[in-house]
């Protein structure tokens, strides 16, 4: 059972581009990245698309479709009213490179300014380190740990717009998860790291990552744990 | 949802810091309260008090699921804080309406 | 560390705030039936020290909390930020407190 499916995908660069219409015939069960294949195939060569694992795990290709942050892969076409045309466009906030592909930089720069990298203090030649899965500690971190990576948080958060030195919800997420983590020795230099104008007080519980993010993770929730922790540091004289 | 009820709490805030000012000036001339309170009968200061106490509900509403949000453990049903807001907004807002 | 402490200080208000706002909504709106007149209002107000007490709270809870509220309000939508933005933020919170502890003076006390 074929289908056409008219697309507007956005072709160009930094400086200029525009919207060009594709008709695409298609198939069942086909996602958004499969179309821009076709489109690749058939019609153009030089489209530029970042993609990899076609099965939401790997992060990469994200886009803003029908204006909403979201997977290419994990979009399927007949989720799109038929006959109406749809839009696939570089996700905001991110510099363009070429077509739907962005300059990413700054969203894994974030990453790292949050301390969004576990430290542990055992080495190989220890015994594991024993973390409990029932408990409320792991419990908080397996909430947020799935995230793959993919920036529809952060190109869905009015904040990160409003705010260019905003850490954003992927970084802080990140960064809760090792707040939480028992095995983490650099914590009271990460809640200092997330604390403040840049970090999550900036958050406004928008929610508009929560809602957005392809892996059902809320970083409001994580955002919130980061406000507790910083203030409960900040009592202590520990910020 | 929740993007709607944060802006509305965002407005309601600047209004009601708007507000707040002249309702605690006109207070402190509590000497020439009647002539005030004369002036509060007109019809669109009527209407402007009834704003105001919406922005106050709306703002409480609001402040009221940011708390929950921020000092409670993460739910499901949290998501639907917004929902609630709105709807004791919209209460507040009726309730001071028929006051009138 | 500062902007930890506005949160705090935020929500602490906040919490404040929202006991006040419901008792004098309720108050207000009890109040308001049958009409106002001055005399009547401050002849209930005038030499209440209860009442006194309260609003003096509600009015230091309100001057902590609208500037800080106000504070990312001027930063995202105007871009001000920096120390003249701090200032002018502690200049509201002082008139809010003035106007507010002279209202409060001038029906309680």
């Amino acid at each position: 059972m074929a289908t056409t499916f008219t697309m507007r995908v956005f072709r160009g660069g930094p400086e200029a581009g525009d919207f060009k219409e594709y008709r695409v015939e298609g198939g069942e069960g086909m996602v958004v990245l499969d179309v821009i294949h076709r489109i690749q195939a058939t019609q153009a060569q030089d489209l530029a698309c970042r993609w990899n694992c076609k099965a939401g795990k790997c992060g990469s290709c994200s886009a803003e479709i029908n204006g909403k942050p979201r997977l290419m892969c994990m979009t399927r076409m007949d989720t799109f009213k038929e006959g109406e045309p749809i839009s696939v466009a570089p996700i905001r906030t991110f510099p363009i490179i070429r077509d739907l592909v962005t300059d990413m930089r700054e969203f894994f720069d974030k990453w790292a300014r949050a301390q969004g990298q576990f430290k542990g203090a055992r080495t190989k030649a220890d015994d594991f380190e024993r973390v409990v899965p029932e408990s409320p500690e792991r419990k908080a971190v397996d909430a947020g740990i799935e995230c793959i990576g993919c920036a529809v948080c952060y190109s869905a958060c009015h904040v990160v717009a409003a705010n260019p030195a905003y850490l954003g919800p992927a970084a802080l997420n990140r960064a809760w998860t090792l707040v939480k983590d028992t095995r983490e020795t650099k914590n009271p230099e990460r809640l200092r790291a997330v604390a403040g104008d840049a970090g999550c007080h900036a958050c406004h519980t928008h929610m508009d990552c929560t809602e957005r993010c392809p892996k059902r993770l809320s970083p409001t929730a994580a955002i919130a744990g980061l406000k507790r922790a910083t203030a409960r540091a900040a009592l202590k004289g520990d910020l | 949802m929740s993007r709607w009820v944060a802006h509305l709490h965002r407005l309601s805030g600047i209004a009601l810091s708007l507000f707040l000012p002249l309702h605690f000036w006109a207070l402190g001339n509590a000497l020439q309260l009647d002539s005030f309170l004369a002036w509060t009968e007109q019809p669109l200061v009527k209407l402007g008090e009834w704003a105001i106490v919406l922005a106050l509900a709306a703002h409480l509403g609001g402040g009221l699921r940011v708390l929950a949000i921020e000092f409670l453990d993460w739910h499901e049903w949290q998501k639907s804080l917004a929902a609630v807001a709105a709807a004791v907004t919209l209460a507040v807002g009726l309730a001071f309406a028929l006051a009138l | 560390m500062i902007q930890t402490t506005l949160w705090l200080a935020q929500r602490v208000t906040a919490a404040v705030l929202a006991v006040c706002v419901f008792v004098h909504l309720a108050t207000i709106i009890y109040a308001v039936q049958g009409g106002l007149t001055a005399a009547e209002i401050l002849g209930r107000t005038r030499g209440n020290a209860a009442w006194l007490a309260f609003y003096s709270v509600f009015v230091v809870a309100a001057a902590i909390h609208a500037p800080i509220g106000l504070r990312p309000v001027l930063g995202e939508w105007l871009r001000w930020r920096g120390p003249s933005r701090e200032l002018a933020l502690g200049l509201f919170a002082m008139i809010l407190l003035f106007l507010g502890m002279r209202a409060v003076l001038a029906v309680f006390a």
